[in-house]
């Protein structure tokens, strides 16, 4: 099986802050990968870091078997797109859906925008009629739609899905969940999502890592985990927590 | 067992550019000394229901009810003077994200001394001794240090410990808890939400905990209202939600990824009309 994104060793600093320390992982063509930690774990400065968004101090990061260097080409971009958590906050806020979904194609000299931008829009289930829309004018639900079809529209092999459902009520976190995984299965993308809900990341990843403090904790498949066949305390503190309260009888 | 918030009829419309909203259309219950949960999705009316009991609906808005009583005072006819006097001291709020509802450029020790001084329940060293005392009891394991730093000094689960602590140092009869722990940390919102539910059963008061998670609430509440689109569709005992009769209520449920569950795809919640009727 080839693998379509390793991470080798990544160190991560800011001034002096270490934020992520010794983490690595492949995942393999097609793939579904999770991280999962809760704030200040480091799991989206890892997804940023793949992305160039975050510095590189250490460490190696590959895509399709090729080294990634500092700088990153058009080529990786048209190869990796992220698509990030708040759906308010990554969206022009004065630009069209349809400026939107056009910048990208501009940025990489793709023609065939009109074809492209209808075809996008139908994908994410989204109508004709959203294209000369603002996103003021649409939820939280459908912005992370336009925000999907923008990032699927360079036609990447690999998603960077930085808690992609996390500013969604729970029934639009299901049709946004749903519509991932089908796009997955049609096109045969490979995955990298960050979340802090244990449950989506094993409903929508086969494998998935634990990172605390910006380290690695613990690598385990999602049937693992489902089966409770966790190895270190923090993994299981997590599962307890995620359960929901428990009032302790006095 | 007489009610200590009787609510009936309770409406909030605002004006808009686009005709009148009403964000809570027609919610009626009443809360004794009991943990009362408040479900629904953004948009349905649950965060101003709060607000509107506490009196900090905005002034553009119009709150109307049939009845609006909290222990004996009608809240409606109460003078902005009265409904002052209650508001913290009396019923009190703890809010979301304790970095916006903090005061920023303030010591922590000195906003809860600050609550103290407003209602007239002590000031200097006697304040400062309740406020260490409070700041210890929602565990905070050293409440002198906490009570001289500023909140940004001090990370999300404390900085909620600290509101929860200056909410509860009155004394109220009544706490409205909005989404209290949802910029938190799971394995913290656990810690602050046992920290909540040990002084409401020691103090017997009475709970109102909003919140958008149906699970989170029906493991801490006696009693869950679910409302949609401004109305409570279903009103059912937490520990009997998994035979709730309103397909909203389940659809709420069925459509969250569960550990262990292999559901592809997920159910998706099938809105009807009639539900907002």
């Amino acid at each position: 099986m080839t693998e379509a994104l390793a991470i080798k060793g990544l160190a991560v600093e800011f001034d002096d802050f270490r934020a992520v320390d010794g983490v690595g992982f492949s995942v393999a063509e097609g793939e579904s990968f999770g991280l999962v930690g809760e704030s200040g774990s480091g799991k989206s400065t890892v997804l940023r870091a793949v992305a160039g968004l975050a510095p590189v101090t250490e460490g190696a990061i590959s895509v399709s078997g090729e080294t990634i260097g500092h700088a990153r080409s058009k080529a990786f971009y048209r190869r990796v797109q992220m698509v990030f958590q708040d759906p308010y906050g990554s969206l022009h806020p004065r630009h069209t859906i349809d400026r939107a979904l056009a910048e990208p194609l501009a940025v990489h000299g793709i023609g065939d925008s009109e074809r492209r931008i209808l075809k996008a829009l139908d994908e994410v289930g989204l109508g004709k009629g959203f294209r000369f829309r603002y996103p003021h004018q649409l939820s939280g639900g459908q912005r992370q739609r336009v925000a999907i079809a923008r990032a699927l529209i360079l036609e990447p092999t690999i998603l960077l899905l930085d808690e992609p459902t996390s500013a969604l009520d729970a029934s639009v976190q299901a049709e946004v969940l749903n519509l991932l995984e089908e796009i997955r299965r049609e096109r045969g993308l490979t995955y990298v999502l960050v979340s802090h809900d244990l449950a989506v990341v094993t409903h929508m990843c086969e494998r998935l890592l634990v990172m605390q403090h910006g380290r690695p904790v613990e690598l385990l498949t999602s049937a693992d985990l489902a089966a409770r066949r966790i190895e270190t305390p923090y993994t299981r503190e997590l599962m307890v927590a995620s359960e929901g309260f428990r009032r302790e009888e006095a | 067992m007489s009610a200590l918030l009787d609510v009936e009829n309770l409406r909030v419309s605002f004006p808009t550019r686009s005709g009148v909203v009403e964000a809570v259309r027609g919610v009626s219950f009443t809360l004794g000394r009991e943990r009362l949960g408040i479900v629904g999705e953004s948009g349905s009316g649950k965060s101003q229901t709060g607000r509107a009991i506490l009196g900090l609906t905005p002034p553009h808005a119009t709150v109307t009810a049939d009845r609006l009583v909290f222990d004996g005072t009608d809240l409606l006819a109460a003078s902005e003077k009265e409904r002052r006097t209650l508001r913290g001291k009396r019923i009190a709020m703890v809010l979301q994200d304790p970095k916006f509802s903090l005061n920023p450029v303030m010591r922590i020790g000195e906003q809860i001394m600050e609550t103290l001084a407003a209602h007239g329940r002590g000031s200097g060293a006697e304040a400062r001794r309740r406020t260490l005392a409070m700041l210890e009891a929602v565990q905070i394991r050293d409440p002198e240090r906490v009570f001289n730093l500023y909140p940004h000094e001090v990370s999300g689960g404390m900085g909620q410990r600290a509101m929860i602590a200056m909410m509860l140092v009155a004394e109220p009869d009544m706490l409205i808890a909005d989404e209290p722990t949802s910029a938190l940390d799971v394995t913290v919102q656990l810690q602050v939400l046992s920290i909540l539910d040990k002084l409401v059963a020691e103090r017997g008061m009475g709970l109102i905990f909003v919140s958008h998670d149906l699970r989170l609430v029906s493991s801490f509440c006696d009693r869950v209202l679910v409302m949609y689109a401004g109305r409570v569709v279903e009103e059912i005992a937490a520990d009997r939600l998994h035979q709730s009769q309103h397909p909203y209520t389940q659809g709420l449920l069925n459509c969250l990824p569960k550990l262990g569950q292999s559901r592809h795809p997920l159910p998706v919640l099938d809105r009807k009309p009639e539900w907002a009727a």
